[in-house]
């Protein structure tokens, strides 16, 4: 007989499920104002006012983008500064080497570029991605996110976070299959 | 005043028609007293007050007809005020009619000696001429009232009763008006801002003007939602999530005004062909190098700079605050394209107390009719679908 390996289980968190867009809105604004920091909703769709309900502040995407646009300007202008004034002046149709009227568009386009560049991994990196593994992947039912069911989840990380008091929490603003999620 | 919010109309109109009417007629006579004291001088600031005014209209006509093509829905409670401002179109037409007496002191290719003596010019006169400039000044007018009386006759029917069809006509409408009005807002802007230089020429002339106009119209009905609110009229339709939409369309043209302005720029820099320069040489010597400096960081760069950040956008104080700046500038930036060729000046920008009067005198009237026909309907479109969507419109 092989003996089998007894891995303790890792408890990632919890997960309730919630009937409708509505009653989803309604409990996050709850589990907001119970205290709760590390929690996710998980719909089908964008509900209006969610970010609110969970009491997210402003994306910082746009100070990442603007950052990235500021990096593209300067890199852009010391580019074409370096390259025809520093490191192979010519004289191109009688202009000074340092003719900023002639850089504006490749800085412009740079200054585009990089502040994309900012906006896509800005939002990498503020949505934590790419991430290959989730504790909500413990839940067979949790996949219904993506056609039918409204899901809150809570994380074991949350400092509020305790078994009993917040399974027995999600009961009482209307979470219905609640789960713990665990797992090896 | 005073709003019905059941029906969106105004119980009580306050005294804003008559003060407008009686600033405008005072403005028109001491303008006219001007005539009297420089009648060229008279001219050039009639035509910045003119072509800073109707390039107002122009830039809410456009709006309207953006409004209709994209099926835009958080902009229906503004839709009413951006039609209101096509009101003064007729007006307009008739504050042309100096201008047309002005054409000898106005555009030196009415001189019969200049084109004797310039085989360009004379090559032109098939285009400039003045019988040629009158009869397609009067073609721009016709379309242009044409156009905003008939997307108006639309709106107004649609506050009997609203049938799909009228979203389609107004649709449809917008469609083949909107390729009109790029070629007649074009040619417009050649025949009464660029033919001043007639050998100068550039083909992008047209969309300048347009962008400043469009920039101005957008900044006009954002400062008359914020004075409505101050007067707690339309204060909870026009909510801080629409002053953010329209914070977001003055950040976007100041970007596309300086984006063309920098365009027409480059080209002529680059070329370096003396009769194309000699455009900018003008407006780069004297003290006109100081107004030339106040449109590139006054209009482009510091505006950019403050209405980039989203809590600009949503502070209605400093909103309202930039919105009047950049009005300022649009009307620096119609002066710095009339004056330089003023034959009384001497290389340099001077300021004359009938460049105020000719502002006010239009605008007065301009105001006037503005406020006149959107005072006497209901201020949003009542019956439209989309005023629902409107009223709660929220961004992410």
């Amino acid at each position: 007989m092989a003996e089998t390996k007894v891995t303790p289980k890792l408890e990632y968190g919890m997960i309730a499920r919630f009937e409708g867009p509505k009653e989803l809105l309604h409990a996050a604004e709850k589990v907001r104002d119970e205290g709760y920091t590390k929690f996710d909703c998980h719909s089908p769709f964008p509900i209006h006012g969610m970010d609110d309900a969970m009491g997210l502040k402003q994306s910082k995407v746009g100070y990442i983008s603007g950052v990235g646009a500021a990096l593209g300007f300067a890199l852009g202008l010391w580019l074409q500064w370096w390259t025809s004034a520093v490191d192979y002046p010519l004289v191109i149709a009688g202009k000074p080497f340092f003719s900023y009227q002639a850089f504006v568009p490749v800085t412009f386009g740079l200054t585009v570029l990089f502040g994309a560049l900012g906006a896509v991994f800005g939002m990498f990196h503020v949505n934590r991605l790419p991430q290959y593994f989730h504790g909500v992947f413990h839940s067979d039912r949790f996949p219904k996110f993506s056609d039918d069911a409204f899901f809150v989840s809570i994380e074991k990380e949350d400092p509020k976070y305790d078994r009993s008091s917040t399974m027995s929490f999600l009961e009482s603003i209307g979470g219905a299959e609640i789960e713990v999620l665990e797992g090896e | 005043m005073k709003l019905d919010t059941e029906t969106f109309r105004l119980s009580e109109r306050g005294g804003f028609a008559k003060k407008a009417l009686i600033a405008g007629v005072i403005g028109l006579v001491v303008t006219v007293v001007a005539w009297f004291l420089d009648s060229a001088r008279f001219y050039h600031a009639w035509l910045t007050a003119f072509a800073f005014w109707i390039s107002l209209s122009l830039g809410a006509l456009f709006f309207t007809m953006l409004h209709h093509l994209t099926g835009a829905q958080w902009s229906t409670v503004i839709r009413r005020m951006s039609e209101s401002f096509l009101a003064p179109f007729p007006y307009m037409a008739i504050f042309f009619v100096p201008i047309i007496f002005g054409m000898h002191d106005l555009y030196h290719w009415t001189h019969e000696e200049a084109i004797a003596h310039n085989p360009i010019l004379e090559w032109k006169t098939p285009y400039l001429n003045q019988t040629f400039f009158v009869i397609r000044a009067a073609i721009y007018f016709a379309v242009w009232i044409f156009l905003s009386r008939r997307l108006y006759g639309f709106s107004k029917a649609q506050d009997e009763g609203h049938s799909p069809e009228l979203l389609a006509k107004m649709r449809s409408t917008s469609a083949w008006g909107m390729v009109i009005f790029a070629l007649t807002i074009t040619f417009a802007a050649f025949d009464w801002l660029m033919s001043m230089e007639p050998m100068w020429y550039s083909t992008i002339f047209g969309v300048y003007f347009f962008s400043g106009g469009l920039l101005s119209a957008v900044c006009l009905i954002t400062l008359t939602a914020l004075w409505l609110r101050r007067r707690q009229v339309l204060d909870t339709a026009i909510t801080r999530e629409h002053y953010h939409d329209l914070g977001k369309l003055v950040f976007g043209f100041i970007i596309f005004w300086g984006y063309i302005g920098f365009s027409q720029y480059m080209l002529i820099w680059y070329a370096n062909i003396p009769e194309e320069t000699s455009w900018y040489l003008m407006r780069w010597e004297g003290s006109w190098k100081a107004v030339s400096l106040l449109m590139i960081l006054g209009y482009f760069s510091i505006p950019f700079l403050i209405t980039i950040f989203r809590a600009t956008k949503r502070s209605l104080g400093l909103l309202g605050f930039m919105v009047v700046w950049l009005l300022l500038m649009h009307w620096v930036d119609m002066y710095w394209l009339v004056f330089p060729t003023w034959s009384g000046a001497d290389g340099n920008a001077h300021f004359h107390w009938m460049d105020l009067s000719a502002v006010v005198g239009i605008g007065g009237i301009f105001l006037w009719a503005f406020w006149s026909r959107y005072a006497a309907g209901p201020l949003v479109p009542v019956r439209d679908p989309k005023l629902p969507q409107s009223l709660s419109h929220v961004n992410f």
